[in-house]
């Protein structure tokens, strides 16, 4: 079985994902491309999986872990853009520098 | 403390041909006899530290250590007597390079416990406690009274160190200890020059004698082999001929004699002793009766038998016999003038401590010595009444005092038995001792004669002594007759002393009476026999019995001393003073002037030398010391400069400059910090980016 097609997917899928992390000024967006990337590393387990077969399919069960932990993630990344929505009026993310001290 | 008794040498002498005593060696009193010099030692160093804080502002302690030595010293005189102790205890500290014959000398802390010590340890304590207790009146409200009793304390310890001593070195240290305790008790009231003048004058002529005992003691303790009393004594045994100590002895012995000369105050190395007057008068009681001055006579009872032994140093003893007898008859002449009534007891001293030299110098080692101890209480009492009889008329002077006899019936009473013991009048101390020492002259003359001539110097020296007796009782005649008859001179009223200062007068005017009955030739020897446990027989030459014609020609002298003093200066009250300051011609300025010895000191020794060495001193400091001085202060500001520059340009330069290419590093790398989560995002990104394709291309 040729994985290349896979391994590409997932590289094409990985680097929007990095694009839309860098570009987006929209705190969902930015989230949704986060999610791009997290895609891009499942299809990449699950390919490499089949190419390993180590008999317990660890590959896709730690796809599966990655699903839920994103779902988790993006539960708590959405409840502080909200909470940012709500308290500055915006989800620019330009606008957000409080990190610099 | 168990391995220093361990370590101590007891010695065991067995009875030399003639004595009847076994000596013992003292047991457990003996063996803790070290604590008589380290008690008063230790109190004198208290009494500086802690003495301000004491509840009786140091003096307890000074007073306490005193009476420990008294108790000590009385128990071990009276041991002595029954036993006779001989023990000796010796601690080593240290020994000392080696002389190239493969000797090395030990030093050695030690104690002597013998019947020469014991009777010192007697004096100097029972003495000690009763100037002590007079002192605490005398002195009181006196501006450094706590450094006075830890002077004073010094003062007695350092004369306990020097007779304890059993060897030469440790009786070194004793004796610079008493004379720098002198100096500082001299000196007390030195905010008068001529108190501390007197006090440096005393130190320098002490310290010109020393030499002689530093060159005594080397030449001693090299050609014996040991410091050691008791090794010395063992080679003095063997007897002379051509052992090393033989050949050197006479030179040895003037060298001793010439440091015995200066603490003993003998002509003419007596000029510091009048002078020391300056002192506080129980200073003056303390160091002319028990501490001091008699150490000069120890040393020469200590070292008696090298003086002794024929083919040693004997004939040094007519170099001693001949200055004891200048001193005691030159001396008490002087006291005749003199207006100070301590001056007067001064002299009177230098004349006793000369009878004290002559016996010496006769071979009369127990009558030397039994001088010294009854002097001790009399001269004592003589210069405590003197304080007391100061105190009440506040000045030192006879012309101020008179008629005293009404205002001070004690210090009266005790004075004149002071005065009687001093002329020898029978029965008190003072006329057994003379008697035995003049009896001991008379001895020599006719049994004891090595020499040429020695009769006929025996002779002299006698005739000298009686004349000397008479003198003393005459100028002690005008003492007391200007002191305490006729009328009062002074200013105010006097009044008695308190009892703190008059029961030290009557314990010692006791002393006086009894202290001459322990030694009655031919009835009671106590003295003779305890004076004689020694490591070496001393080999004594004094009359076994009385010598009756002798006492009596003694007795005689001073009682016409006696009535030619009552002539001038009792018989008419009223012209007492003018009967004082008639003068004889030639004879009163000789005496005046103390024979211009001082004078001679001053313009034939002193000023020829200070004026020189002052000048070339002087030079040696502006050209070579100040050059020194003055070229180090201009090389260490040199020195300075260069290091100022190097500090400011280097140093300084460093630092600075690494602090600003840090705040330049620093500003340049706070513009990557703009706080917007893309952008650094973006680096982590391009940093992977930039790694990845290092590890892809490398």
């Amino acid at each position: 079985m040729l994985i290349n097609q896979f391994l590409l997917l997932g590289a094409a899928l990985f680097s929007l994902g990095v694009y839309g992390v860098l570009t987006r000024r929209n705190a969902v967006l930015v989230l949704l491309s986060v999610e791009l990337m997290l895609a891009a590393v499942n299809i990449n387990l699950v390919t490499f999986d089949r190419v390993v077969q180590d008999g317990i399919a660890g590959g896709q069960v730690f796809a599966l872990f990655i699903i839920a932990v994103a779902a988790a993630e993006v539960g708590i990344g959405l409840a502080i853009v909200l909470l940012i929505f709500r308290n500055r009026r915006s989800a620019n993310i330009d606008e957000l520098d409080l990190m610099k001290l | 403390m168990s391995s220093l008794l361990a370590s101590a040498v007891p010695f065991l002498l067995a009875a030399e041909d003639g004595a009847k005593k076994v000596f013992s060696d003292g047991g457990v009193l003996a063996e803790w006899a070290w604590l008589i010099p380290v008690v008063p030692m230790v109190a004198a160093f208290a009494i500086v530290f802690f003495g301000k804080r004491s509840p009786l502002q140091g003096w307890g302690m000074a007073w306490g250590s005193m009476a420990f030595v008294a108790v000590y010293g009385t128990v071990l005189f009276f041991m002595n007597i029954s036993d006779g102790i001989v023990y000796e205890g010796a601690v080593a500290i240290g020994s000392w390079g080696a002389d190239g014959l493969g000797n090395t000398f030990g030093i050695e802390w030690g104690w002597m416990v013998d019947g020469l010590s014991i009777m010192m340890y007697f004096v100097v304590g029972v003495v000690g406690v009763l100037v002590f207790t007079y002192a605490k009146g005398y002195m009181e409200g006196d501006i450094r009274y706590t450094w006075f009793f830890a002077s004073f304390a010094l003062f007695g310890g350092g004369m306990l160190v020097l007779v304890s001593a059993p060897n030469l070195v440790q009786l070194i240290v004793g004796w610079e200890l008493v004379g720098v305790a002198s100096w500082l008790l001299i000196g007390h009231y030195w905010e008068d020059h001529e108190n501390s003048s007197a006090a440096i004058k005393a130190f320098l002529v002490n310290k010109v004698a020393d030499v002689g005992l530093f060159i005594g003691a080397i030449i001693i303790g090299l050609s014996a082999g040991s410091f050691r009393f008791s090794v010395i004594m063992d080679v003095i045994a063997e007897g002379g001929g051509d052992s090393t100590l033989a050949q050197f002895s006479f030179w040895a012995g003037v060298a001793i004699f010439i440091g015995a000369m200066g603490k003993s105050a003998q002509f003419p190395l007596h000029v510091w002793l009048p002078d020391a007057m300056a002192g506080p008068t129980p200073v003056s009681a303390l160091m002319h009766a028990a501490t001091m001055v008699t150490a000069g006579v120890y040393l020469l009872g200590r070292l008696f038998p090298f003086f002794n032994t024929p083919g040693f140093a004997d004939d040094v003893r007519w170099i001693i016999i001949i200055i004891g007898t200048l001193t005691l008859f030159l001396t008490g002449l002087i006291a005749l003038v003199a207006d100070d009534i301590k001056k007067v007891l001064a002299y009177s001293t230098l004349s006793q401590l000369g009878y004290m030299v002559t016996a010496m110098g006769a071979g009369a080692y127990t009558a030397g010595l039994f001088h010294l101890f009854t002097h001790a209480f009399f001269k004592a009492l003589l210069f405590l009444g003197a304080g007391s009889v100061i105190h009440a008329v506040h000045s030192n002077n006879m012309s101020d005092m008179g008629g005293l006899r009404k205002y001070m019936p004690q210090t009266y009473w005790t004075f004149m038995i002071g005065s009687l013991a001093l002329a020898g009048i029978f029965p008190l101390a003072g006329f057994w001792s003379k008697d035995e020492i003049l009896a001991s002259i008379q001895y020599a003359g006719g049994n004891y004669t090595t020499a040429q001539g020695g009769a006929e110097l025996a002779n002299f020296v006698l005739v000298v002594a009686i004349a000397g007796a008479f003198v003393t009782a005459f100028y002690m005649t005008r003492a007391v007759s200007l002191t305490f008859f006729g009328e009062y001179k002074g200013d105010g009223h006097p009044h008695e002393s308190p009892k703190v200062m008059t029961y030290p007068l009557i314990g010692l005017a006791g002393f006086s009476v009894v202290a001459g009955w322990i030694n009655i030739p031919g009835v009671i020897k106590w003295f003779t026999d305890a004076l004689g446990a020694r490591f070496l027989a001393p080999g004594d030459h004094h009359p076994e019995s009385i010598e009756i014609s002798l006492a009596i020609i003694g007795t005689l002298a001073a009682v016409g001393g006696i009535v030619a003093g009552y002539f001038i200066w009792f018989a008419d009250k009223d012209t007492q003073q003018e009967r004082d300051k008639f003068r004889i011609p030639l004879l009163y300025p000789l005496l005046e002037k103390k024979y211009y010895i001082d004078d001679f000191y001053m313009n034939g020794i002193v000023k020829p030398i200070r004026g020189p060495v002052a000048n070339a001193v002087d030079w040696f400091n502006g050209h070579v010391i100040d050059l020194v001085i003055n070229g180090t202060g201009l090389g260490a500001t040199r020195v300075a400069k260069l290091v100022y520059w190097f500090d400011q340009r280097f140093v300084d330069g460093a630092i600075n400059a690494s602090a600003a290419a840090t705040g330049e590093t620093g500003g340049m790398l706070r513009l990557l910090q703009t706080g917007r989560v893309q952008q650094y995002a973006f680096l982590i990104v391009a940093g992977t980016v930039v790694l990845v394709a290092g590890f892809i291309i490398f």
